[in-house]
């Protein structure tokens, strides 16, 4: 009981942190952006919608500072982002939606895969402890994570799409094709996707397998291990049944981050592939200065992911007995 | 003077560590080629990396290594040229962010009580921010953000990590006798973290500077490839940028938008190589095993 309410209030901290981080940066910075994001509107607005604005980014200095930070917080709780000015006059909120359906699927099933995939890997890597297996994959994973992931993006365009022509360039889909759930749209989708997933698995990949290698390298040491094969287990149960789980505990809490990420989108990959999700949505809303749109975008991935940690918080306690008493 | 000899004695003992693990004397190779590109660029420039004055767009050749790029500028004297900025800033912040990360973090662990709940929450929620949308969001702001700014952005979402590990090998030093011992002669704080408490906390602080230094290079780059940096500097970063920005994949010129992120490539397993070297100093359970089987063999 005492640990959720620890969890319930580092949440809470932590969400009105963010929160207050995206009400005083716009405020802070030199040039006054707020002035800018008027001049946008002007004359597009009605007067209330004005004074909304006002209040989230501090305009004119009539407003007391104080009553715009309480009006932004109440705006913020009932969801009133505003309106994008690059897609204007859309809400920000439904621009949004539109994109986001678009990094769920391509992110998340990347994600998921490459967790499941590394994870394996780097435990059969320190099972089969100095055997070639072992000193190959780590450092090989250890470069290719420090790979720009945007550029292995550029390289798999040139090499799989420019050079041999198996994949297309750039979209999320064929601009021609009608949308809708027939098999030839989704299969079209399907193929654009190839190459992004890819570069997200690639890249994300590296980091499960080594991290699981090192919890495994622990774990194996352990005595209920040499117990259990003691016992005379299959080494196939061992290393799953006995090693692996153990293992897997401290990753959930980075494997549940990285869930939480799944809503911006691999940014700059999605950049590369011009993929229509939140990632891009977010680079494009910086290049043409849409602000509501960028600091609702921040938002909402501030929020995934901080509930993504909580989430995993809870669930690590639940199966790790041992993380409960810790503070 | 003492705590300077502590450091110079722990520094000497990566040194010894380096020499002896092939992973991470590859990196220190690297790394080394690499800070010499960027202390004496003209050396490795056989052409001016910002005259616009070849023919634009040609491959291969021995005139231009890397061919040039479509403003007829030479692909390889600009990579090199870029490195002195895409190193320093990968160096200048991964030492910020060590500076901070050691201080906040042993500070945290070191005074305890109510000092410790406020830093490690503050740690904590910094470290759960999602920082690379963090930075989009302060450089959008910024517009074409200069070398300092960049620097500055990447410092402040940096260190949180850092500090947070290095509280923990704190807090698991601080009641150690030898630190008792130290205090109970009535040695001042500052005596105590230096010469007794960091010394043994060497290889993760240098760890944490090289995996901060390979956050800072990717980042850094990313920010740079989207435009959000000031991209009419010499960097890998505005290179890809101004790459993508001329359609250089399509455009047939794939050496111009590959070279540089080779190159970033290379930097960055360099940093890697020694931070999984070093990973293997403050773990001693992470250290390969046939090596030492084979040692003793000979024995």
């Amino acid at each position: 009981m005492r640990f959720l309410v620890r969890r319930v209030g580092f949440l809470l901290i932590a969400l009105w942190a963010a929160l207050t981080l995206n009400f005083f940066i716009p405020r802070l910075m030199p040039g006054n952006p707020a002035e800018a994001i008027m001049a946008q509107y002007h004359g597009r607005l009605n007067p209330s919608s004005l004074k909304a604005i006002e209040a989230a980014f501090g305009v004119g200095g009539h407003q007391n500072i104080f009553v715009s930070y309480v009006q932004y917080f109440a705006d913020t709780f009932q969801g009133r982002f505003g309106i994008s000015t690059s897609y204007f006059p859309v809400p920000v909120t439904t621009v949004i939606s539109r994109a986001l359906p678009w990094s769920l699927g391509l992110v998340g099933v990347t994600t998921i895969l490459g967790f499941v995939l590394g994870t394996a890997l780097g435990a059969i890597a320190a099972w089969r402890r100095g055997r070639i297996f072992d000193n190959v994959l780590p450092p090989v994973f250890v470069i290719i994570s420090a790979f720009p992931y945007f550029w292995v993006g550029l390289l798999s365009i040139w090499l799989f799409s420019l050079t041999l022509n198996w994949f297309p360039t750039l979209g999320g889909f064929t601009e021609t094709a009608t949308q809708a759930w027939t098999w030839g749209f989704v299969g079209d989708v399907l193929w654009h996707s190839v190459l992004p997933a890819f570069t997200i698995l690639i890249t994300a990949i590296g980091g499960w397998i080594l991290t699981m290698r090192n919890n495994m390298i622990t774990v194996v040491a352990e005595d209920y291990v040499t117990m259990a094969k003691a016992k005379g287990l299959k080494p196939r149960r061992v290393l799953w049944q006995y090693a692996g789980r153990n293992a897997l505990l401290p990753n959930l809490t980075g494997f549940a981050m990285s869930l939480g990420f799944v809503i911006s989108g691999a940014i700059l990959v999605e950049y590369v592939f011009n993929y229509p999700g939140v990632g891009f949505l977010l680079l494009n809303a910086v290049n043409s200065e849409d602000y509501p749109l960028m600091q609702a975008l921040f938002l909402l991935i501030t929020v995934a992911v901080l509930l993504a940690i909580f989430v995993s918080d809870i669930a690590t306690a639940l199966l790790d007995p041992r993380t409960r008493s810790e503070r | 003077m003492r705590f300077l000899r502590t450091f110079l004695r722990g520094l000497a003992k990566s040194w010894e560590f380096i020499r002896r693990d092939k992973k991470a004397m590859a990196g220190a190779i690297i790394l080394f080629i690499l800070l010499l590109i960027s202390a004496f660029p003209s050396w490795f420039t056989p052409d001016n990396p910002t005259a616009y004055a070849y023919t634009p767009g040609i491959g291969l050749s021995w005139a231009h290594p890397l061919g040039t790029d479509s403003f007829g500028r030479d692909v390889f004297s600009q990579l090199m040229a870029g490195t002195r900025q895409s190193v320093m800033i990968a160096l200048v912040v991964g030492f910020f962010c060590t500076i901070l990360s050691v201080a906040i973090g042993v500070t945290a662990a070191y005074s305890g009580g109510v000092i410790d709940d406020v830093l490690s929450l503050g740690t904590d929620v910094i470290l759960v921010i999602p920082t690379f949308p963090l930075v989009i969001v302060i450089a959008a702001y910024l517009k074409g953000a200069s070398f300092w700014t960049v620097v500055f952005v990447l410092v402040i979402t940096g260190w949180s990590y850092g500090a947070r590990q290095l509280r923990v090998q704190a807090l698991s030093l601080r009641n150690r006798d030898y630190l008792l011992a130290a205090k109970a002669r009535g040695e001042s704080s500052w005596y105590v973290i230096c010469v007794e408490l960091l010394p043994p906390m060497t290889s993760l602080i240098v760890a944490n500077f090289l995996g901060a230094a390979l956050y800072a290079i990717i980042a850094a780059s990313g920010l740079q490839f989207v435009g959000l940096a000031n991209v009419n500097t010499q960097a890998w970063g505005t290179m890809l940028y101004w790459a993508q920005n001329n359609e250089a994949l399509p455009a047939g010129l794939p050496l111009w938008a590959l070279a540089p992120g080779i190159m970033i490539a290379i930097f960055g397993s360099a940093l890697a190589l020694l931070n999984y070297a070093f990973d293997e100093v403050s773990n001693p359970a992470l250290r390969p095993v046939a090596k030492k089987r084979r040692k003793k063999a000979l024995a």
